[in-house]
């Protein structure tokens, strides 16, 4: 057979051409983006790509994700299958069989099956967005049932069967030398029209040809792109979990934040090229899912859209025309959606090819709150009072230790006490926190831990500040607070808060600061582990138990098992599970600096994670954060379930020793 | 035209105690803020600026460490801002230092027309609320106080039009240029200083004023030129509250003993 070669030749140059302008157009846009280390520990960068890439560690969370495994594996193996049949194009003479039969016959083989498994895959992924599409592959500007979507399953399910057409006639004319290696090929060489064979086979043999260079035309203009991108994206993450934002610096003539597309870092820029709309952020997200104007995989879309749009401005050096931040569109994004973010990170935690969607976020509300002073109103007391008394409600300073006017005073001294247990504002201001703080120091005095206070020189960690894009205050407050830690020479700290958990431990660590720290949960389960804290297991007095994950303890910091432990040993059974616990666990609404803010638009955050808790009709709510205390007790307020309580599992912890206590007593 | 906002700094008196046993404020390590009346003031000469294109010149009258509070004006986009400071100055009651602002206003008038001068309605740390009326007496200036509203400003006929916040009433008033207005919290939301107008703050120039520029006659500023002494300052001594009910009261009957107390103490008729 001689398809007309030169012919081949002339498209599949002009094709490869269009591509590689295609990508170098779309991938010089990322150079416009902000410097950012991306490329150090490559072996520990490899090792990601291999697991999150290659073994699709994440798309295999949800179900459907084994159909994407079989589609990406049957491409990786289908690659040299095409690469044998592009080059087979324009040099006739090369093909496989020029490989050891035997390594021929095993690829044959290998081709044949993986094209019929393909073909599934692509039918099932039809029916999926055609009849059962779930609501998350939708958002504002993608469609699940899109033309673009279709369009790229029928060029693959047309290669597949173009791939069994030119097979099966080559087959059935006795010109396939390893015929007997490829079944399905042979199953389809029975059913052709002997009469025509030649014609299949040029027919077969063109539409392969033909389907195949428009795919590589149209991949780096669609969503597909991340054919291309989505491995060096899972190289390229981020190696600590990327909740911890980047510090900003303060001088003169600077840009704080991102108020312009060119503003993010090229690796921002890089993963918006990477989204494969998978929607999966979208489904997990707290804001999307109670109809705030916030969609994760939205973000990300504008940034690439917004690129693409003010490419040519990019490209001349000046900043585009398209806003970043704006009134609705595609390729802008509304204030109210920035600002509706918890930093949850669930976002973070569902994409497959590790896209940070949520740092882009709080990228975006440093330009409003640092360029432009633009924020909610109700922000403005949190800052004043934060800058002014070191606390979100702008009570004195001096009230900090009252918490503790039940119990003897205990100042840190270094070296003579052990650990300092850092209160935090909630736990030194908030009522109902408060009695959590006493239910700790109960603990520890009998657990016999050395542990002393900071008083009223305690300072608030920033937490909120920083998530709310304030990093000029918090920057100011984090000095501050890693000068007292230094002056009072603290090594180990107990928190009270994930918050405080998550600033000391992850956010002071950039201004040098190592310090031990450890949420009251994770010491706790310590304690019970080494036998200082002695509990039976029976106590029954909180009834049935559900444990809700803080996001800041679990998904941030990876403490899971140490909260469940300790209630499993004061109570003698592991809390009930909410449906989305542990590292899919959905937020009480309070993250992010969202504690201190108006919820107007949609369901609120915390009446659909009480409505979820509820549902398995407990007695008692179990939470591991004075924020989460806050938004569960409101929320069951709201709902009228005055029957359901809700306890730190410090006080689940207390409980326990008091009523062992009681009945020793 | 010049608006001119006057500022000062207090302690922040929500953290301030009361020795029990000398009966003097105990103010050591007690941050100082703007008074918070103040930064409506200076919100409000910025909207003007950003109206009419006004420039804003904030003065203040204390000890060299309240440039801080001139350094906050600055970073919210004041165009000048004049720290009064002089040992003469020191002791002064409110008669006092109207005379030294109204001097300092008098002076800033001779390089530019001074329209308009803003201040709080009164200090968190005084609260005599004397101190701008004072002001508008000696400059004769028209004298708006209380104001929670402008409603007008006329450049070209040069009136201003506002609402003045009266107990349980409002009170539409109209005045000749120049006026000095004092304000409430209900005027405006004071905006929030960006960062690059922080960081410009930082080094912009606070000009120092003694009254070497002002040229007074020290027997009547400062301490000597204050007939009010403040003989003692003391907490009033409150009486002990009272816990209705308990825990185990319902939202009903708990309503109901408050009801029965306010009648028994009079402060409810039938
Ligand atoms: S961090 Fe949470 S709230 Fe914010 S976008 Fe991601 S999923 Fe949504
Ligand atoms: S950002 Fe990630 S999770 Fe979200 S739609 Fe894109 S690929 Fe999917």
């Amino acid at each position: 057979m001689m398809p007309h070669n030169a012919i081949f030749t002339a498209l599949l140059s002009a094709s490869l051409a269009f591509f590689c302008w295609s990508v170098y157009r779309r991938f010089s846009l990322v150079l416009h983006g902000q410097p950012e280390e991306r490329l150090d520990h490559p072996a520990r960068r490899l090792k990601e790509m291999l697991l999150y890439a290659f073994a699709q560690m994440r798309v295999l969370k949800k179900p459907f994700g084994l159909n994407h495994f079989v589609i990406f594996w049957s491409f990786m193996i289908l690659a040299i299958a095409n690469g044998e049949f592009l080059l087979n194009g324009v040099f006739p003479s090369v093909s496989l069989s020029l490989l050891p039969e035997g390594v021929h016959r095993f690829l044959l083989f290998a081709f044949d099956l993986v094209s019929l498994f393909t073909l599934v895959a692509i039918v099932l992924a039809f029916g999926r967005r055609l009849i059962v599409k779930p609501p998350y592959l939708d958002s504002l500007y993608v469609k699940g049932r899109s033309v673009e979507g279709f369009l790229i399953l029928a060029f693959i399910a047309l290669l597949m069967v173009a791939y069994f057409g030119l097979h099966g006639a080559l087959i059935a004319q006795g010109r396939e030398s390893v015929a007997s290696a490829m079944p399905i090929s042979s199953l389809v060489a029975g059913f052709l029209p002997a009469g025509s064979l030649g014609g299949v086979e040029l027919v077969s043999w063109w539409l392969h040809a033909i389907v195949l260079l428009a795919f590589i035309c149209f991949l780096p203009h669609s969503k597909h792109m991340h054919i291309l991108t989505a491995i060096p994206n899972c190289y390229l993450g981020s190696l600590d979990w990327p909740a911890t934002q980047p510090r900003e610096t303060f001088e003169k003539g600077q840009l704080f934040g991102v108020g312009s597309v060119e503003r993010f870092t090229w690796k921002d820029l890089f993963d918006s090229f990477s989204c494969t709309e998978c929607g999966r952020c979208q489904a997990a997200c707290p804001a999307t899912c109670t109809g705030k104007p916030l969609n994760p995989r939205q973000i990300v879309h504008a940034i690439k859209t917004n690129l693409l749009e003010n490419s040519q401005a990019l490209r001349e050096g000046r900043s585009g025309t398209l806003p970043l931040i704006g009134d609705e569109g595609e390729g802008t994004n509304t204030e109210d959606a920035i600002w509706s973010c918890t930093t949850c990170g669930a976002c973070i935690e569902a994409c497959p090819v590790l896209i940070e969607q949520m740092p882009k976020i709080i990228k975006m509300r440093r330009h409003l709150v640092e360029t432009e002073a633009r924020f909610p109103e109700e922000l403005l007391n949190l800052f004043e009072n934060m800058e002014q008394r070191s606390n979100p409600w702008g009570i004195a300073p001096g009230e900090r230790a009252k918490w503790v006017s039940t119990m003897e005073v205990r100042p840190f001294v270094a070296g003579e006490t052990e650990y300092l247990l850092y209160v935090g504002c909630a736990g030194s201001f908030d009522s109902r926190a408060k009695q959590v703080t006493v239910a700790l120091a109960t603990v520890l005095d009998a657990a016999g831990v050395s542990w002393g206070i900071l008083g009223k020189d305690e300072k608030c960690c920033g937490d909120s500040l920083r998530r709310l894009g304030n990093e000029f205050l918090f920057d100011k407050m984090a000095r501050e607070n890693v000068e007292l830690f230094r002056e009072r020479k603290v090594t180990k700290v107990i928190t009270l808060c994930p918050h405080c958990l998550t600033t000391l431990k992850n956010d002071y660590r950039q201004y040098g600061l190592e310090l031990e720290v450890v949420h009251q949960s994770e010491l706790v389960a310590r304690l019970i582990a080494q036998g200082r804290i002695k509990l039976d297991g029976s106590d029954k007095s909180l009834g049935k138990i559900s444990y809700h994950d803080p996001c800041y303890l679990g998904r941030h910091n990876g403490v899971f098992d140490a909260p469940r432990g300790a209630i499993e040993a004061a109570t003698g059974s592991a809390p009930q599970e909410l449906e989305r616990h542990g590292r899919n666990s959905f937020c009480c609404g309070a993250g992010g600096g969202r504690m201190w803010m108006e919820e107007f638009i949609g369901e609120r955050v915390n009446h659909a994670r009480v409505d979820e808790a509820l549902a398995g009709n407990p007695d008692t709510i179990c939470v591991a954060c004075p924020y989460c205390m806050t938004m569960m007790e409101d929320g069951l307020k709201d709902k009228g379930a005055n029957n359901v309580r809700v306890k730190d599992v410090i006080e689940v912890v207390a409980e326990g020793l008091m009523r062992k206590e009681l009945r020793k007593g | 035209m010049l608006v001119v906002v006057c500022v000062k700094q207090v302690p922040d008196t929500t953290q301030v105690q009361i020795d029990p046993v000398t009966n003097t404020l105990i103010r050591e390590g007690v941050p100082f803020i703007v008074n918070p009346y103040d930064t409506h003031a200076i919100e409000e000469g910025l909207r003007l600026k950003d109206r009419f294109g006004f420039r804003v010149a904030a003065i203040s009258m204390g000890p060299p460490n309240a440039e801080a509070t001139l350094r906050k004006a600055l970073a919210l986009g004041v165009d000048r801002a004049i720290l009064l400071s002089d040992r003469f100055f020191g002791g002064a009651d409110t008669l006092a230092t109207s005379k030294v602002l109204a001097a300092a206003i008098e002076r800033l008038a001779q390089d530019e027309e001074v329209g308009v001068v803003i201040c709080g309605k009164q200090t968190i740390d005084g609260d005599t609320a004397q101190v701008g009326p004072g002001i508008a007496t000696r400059l004769h200036f028209s004298q708006l106080t209380l104001v929670d509203r402008v409603e007008e400003f006329d450049e070209g006929s040069r009136k201003i039009r506002v609402r003045r916040k009266l107990e349980g009433r409002h009170e539409e008033v109209q005045a000749p240029l120049p006026v000095l207005l004092t304000v409430v919290r209900e005027l405006n939301r004071p905006r929030y200083p960006t960062v690059p107008m922080r960081l410009a703050s930082v080094d912009a120039k606070v000009e120092l004023w003694d009254n070497a520029v002002l040229g007074l006659d020290v027997n009547t500023i400062g301490l000597k030129g204050s007939p009010t002494w403040v003989s003692k300052i003391f907490s009033p001594q409150r009486a002990k509250g009272e816990i209705l009910g308990d825990s185990s009261t319902e939202p009903e009957d708990a309503a109901q003993l408050l009801i029965d107390k306010m009648l028994e103490k009079d402060l409810l008729a039938l």
